[in-house]
């Protein structure tokens, strides 16, 4: 990449030598500062993602912690749900301390458990493997080199005539120079191209290395082959996606048209490809496995694993899939979790009428009461839960971190004031239910005087067991 | 005076090449007790879910009382449990006795209609992935620094200082990494086993 961004400062010889190598490094070089300091957030605001906080979607939240762990990710990423149909997903986040993992709605609410984790995995491997720097780092250069032949094919174009008249008088510099403002002229035209080749070929390369990766953290590729699959046959378009953002994603969210030259310029190898190679990883789990795969399947030998992989040639197995693997809710019902799952994020709160219809509260109702809008039942609004709910969201954008874990309910609101007791009849394991219907269980070694119910957040207190009673 | 420098030179490239080794090392020795140590967090994390899961699991099972309180034994066993050895053998009952019970599960509609057990599920699936991949990276931390041990020049510091190899962890208990079999013809009739 370095010798495509020189050729193409080397171009600046005719016009002005040094001083066009300087001005080449400087495009550069605030193009560059610009995406280090805040690629992420503007990728983040461009696709439009929210931060969420675990309670929206435990689920997720879970397998994108289960992945950290198995990368031993350093902290926690961020975690963003965008509000859109079409399944897909990115992660962003130069540093392994700082990144972020944004995926769709639509991808929610198709996936079930093991394929979500195989996406997640998928994107954690692209932080786990420094593509996302290599992204970023690629498309500085491409930017800049754009830029730089672009604004010297220009000055040619104005220029060109009058210093030629120029020169006119002294002949021997005219000769000297033509050749020299050809090459440059073949160097701007060429560059930007090749680049650009070679940006799509490097940049396919990565996804299968993410595949290979993200086989490794799940042990299961099947998981991730059916996901490759159902995000595949969706067949809908991100609209928030664009050229420059499209190779973060798991696979390519601009629709092809399907011609040959895609294989070319494609960020994202074929899917049909991935999908093949993933299943045919049949007894281990680790990279000479997916080279061996891939070899049988592209029936090229390519390298596709850097050689420091391929010499871990340890055992791994590939596991069973989940206790759970029923498919997730398709059609009408899967779009209605989806539109769901949105509104959680937009902080909506819900109800469920005695008919049967689930009531969607907006966060700024204020009226005190609500009617069904199909039997015309009045339920009181949930005032204190809204807050709870939009005071928790605010904290979370305020904290900026995700926290590590499920928070545990303790430092949620109480809900009423009512004071609920419970008294011990021994000292051995008891349980009790809290207002909110949570059973919890108190342990012989609890010492506390109260306890917060992690449903609902509400304290209950502890009474010590009455004199005599059995230990 | 050159005679002097060079010599001084390579000595000081030396030391520096030495510092950055034994940091390295430090480093992935601290990475192989920090991935140890995420393995005891999501151990934790499973006898603190267990109570609730059982709990709520009770009324809807009446059959089943000798699969719960499998769970509830083992896990009071895992939590007493004292060395490696037996505890990692305590804590392959409690999954075994586990997975017994998700098994068991599906045959409880009702059970699985509560929003309250499918949230306590989810946890359990998860936190049973997270124990199995905390084991994962514990093993792939071990196996960088078992080769950064063995590997030259790194070796010779290891052996200044007397950085010792790490162990991998195995799965005692085979039946660990086996799906039970269940006949589904007489569950509820026996299921102590």
């Amino acid at each position: 990449m370095l010798l495509g961004y020189l050729a193409g400062a080397v171009f600046f010889q005719p016009d002005g030598g040094w001083l066009g190598l300087l001005l080449a490094l400087l495009v550069w070089f605030v193009l560059s500062l610009i995406s280090f300091t805040s690629a992420d957030s503007i990728l983040l605001s461009l696709s439009g993602a929210r931060e969420v906080n675990p309670e929206i979607h435990p689920r997720l939240f879970h397998v994108v912690e289960e992945m950290k762990i198995a990368a031993s990710l350093p902290a926690m990423p961020r975690v963003y749900i965008i509000d859109q149909q079409a399944p897909n997903a990115f992660a962003t986040g130069i540093r392994p301390e700082k990144t972020a993992i944004a995926v769709t709605a639509g991808l929610l609410s198709r996936l079930n458990r093991d394929e979500l984790q195989g996406v997640v995995a998928h994107e954690m491997s692209h932080i786990l493997n420094r593509d996302v720097l290599f992204v970023t780092l690629a498309g500085v250069m491409l930017g800049s080199i754009v830029i730089i032949s672009e604004v010297f094919l220009r000055s040619l174009w104005f220029t060109g005539g009058s210093s030629r008249r120029y020169r006119s008088s002294k002949k021997a510099g005219g000769q000297l120079g033509l050749p020299l403002v050809a090459l440059a002229v073949l160097f701007a035209i060429l560059a930007p191209l090749l680049t650009r080749l070679l940006y799509f070929a490097l940049s396919r390369r990565r996804e299968y290395l993410a595949d290979a990766t993200a086989v490794r953290l799940t042990r299961y590729p099947e998981g991730l082959a059916s996901a490759l699959e159902k995000i595949s046959s969706a067949r809908v378009a991100l609209p928030a996606a664009n050229k420059v953002t499209a190779p973060m994603y798991i696979v390519s969210p601009l629709i092809k048209k399907g011609s040959s030259l895609s294989q070319l310029t494609g960020t994202h190898p074929p899917v049909a490809d991935r999908i093949a190679i993933l299943r045919g990883m049949q007894v281990r789990a680790n990279y000479l496995d997916y080279q061996k795969a891939y070899a049988r399947v592209k029936g090229k030998d390519a390298v596709i694993i850097p050689q420091s992989g391929l010499r871990q040639t340890e055992v791994i197995g590939i596991r069973r899939p989940s206790a759970e693997a029923e498919t997730a809710p398709a059609g009408k019902k899967g779009i209605r979790e989806a539109a769901d799952l949105m509104r959680a994020v937009n902080r909506y709160a819900f109800l469920l009428c005695a008919c049967g219809l689930k009531i969607k509260v907006p966060p700024d109702l204020e009226e005190p009461e609500i009617a069904c809008p199909r039997c015309g039942r009045k339920h009181e609004v949930p005032l204190a839960q809204l807050a709870a709910v939009t005071a928790a969201a605010g904290a979370l954008s305020a904290q900026g971190d995700a926290p590590s874990a499920r928070p545990d309910g303790a430092d949620r609101p109480a809900q009423g004031r009512e004071q609920l007791v419970y008294q011990r009849k021994g000292q051995g394991w008891e349980s009790f239910r809290c207002a909110c219907g949570r059973v919890l269980q108190l342990s012989p070694a609890f010492a506390s005087s109260h306890l917060a119910c992690r449903n609902c957040g509400r304290k209950t207190l502890i009474m010590e067991p009455a004199e005599g009673a059995p230990a | 005076m050159i005679f002097l420098i060079i010599p001084l030179v390579i000595i000081a490239l030396i030391v520096v090449a030495f510092i950055g080794i034994y940091n390295s090392l430090v480093r992935l020795r601290n990475q192989v007790r920090n991935a140890w140590a995420q393995i005891d967090v999501q151990l934790k994390r499973r006898h603190d879910l267990i109570p609730n899961l059982v709990e709520t699991a009770k009324g809807y099972m009446k059959h089943e009382r000798q699969t719960l309180e499998n769970i509830t034994e083992a896990r009071s066993r895992a939590m007493k449990a004292e060395g490696i050895g037996q505890r990692s053998q305590a804590e392959g009952q409690l999954s075994g006795a586990l997975s017994r019970f998700l098994v068991v599960v599906e045959n409880y509609p009702d059970l699985k209609a509560n929003q309250n057990f499918l949230a306590l599920q989810e946890e359990l699936t998860s936190t049973e992935n997270r124990i199995g991949y905390a084991r994962q990276s514990y093993n792939d931390q071990v196996l960088f620094y078992n080769n950064k041990i063995q590997m030259f020049p790194s070796n010779i510091v290891a052996g200044m200082f007397s950085f010792t190899q790490g162990e991998f962890f195995e799965i005692e208990e085979q039946g660990e990494r086996e799906v039970p079999k269940v006949d589904f013809g007489d569950v509820g009739a026996d299921t102590s086993q």
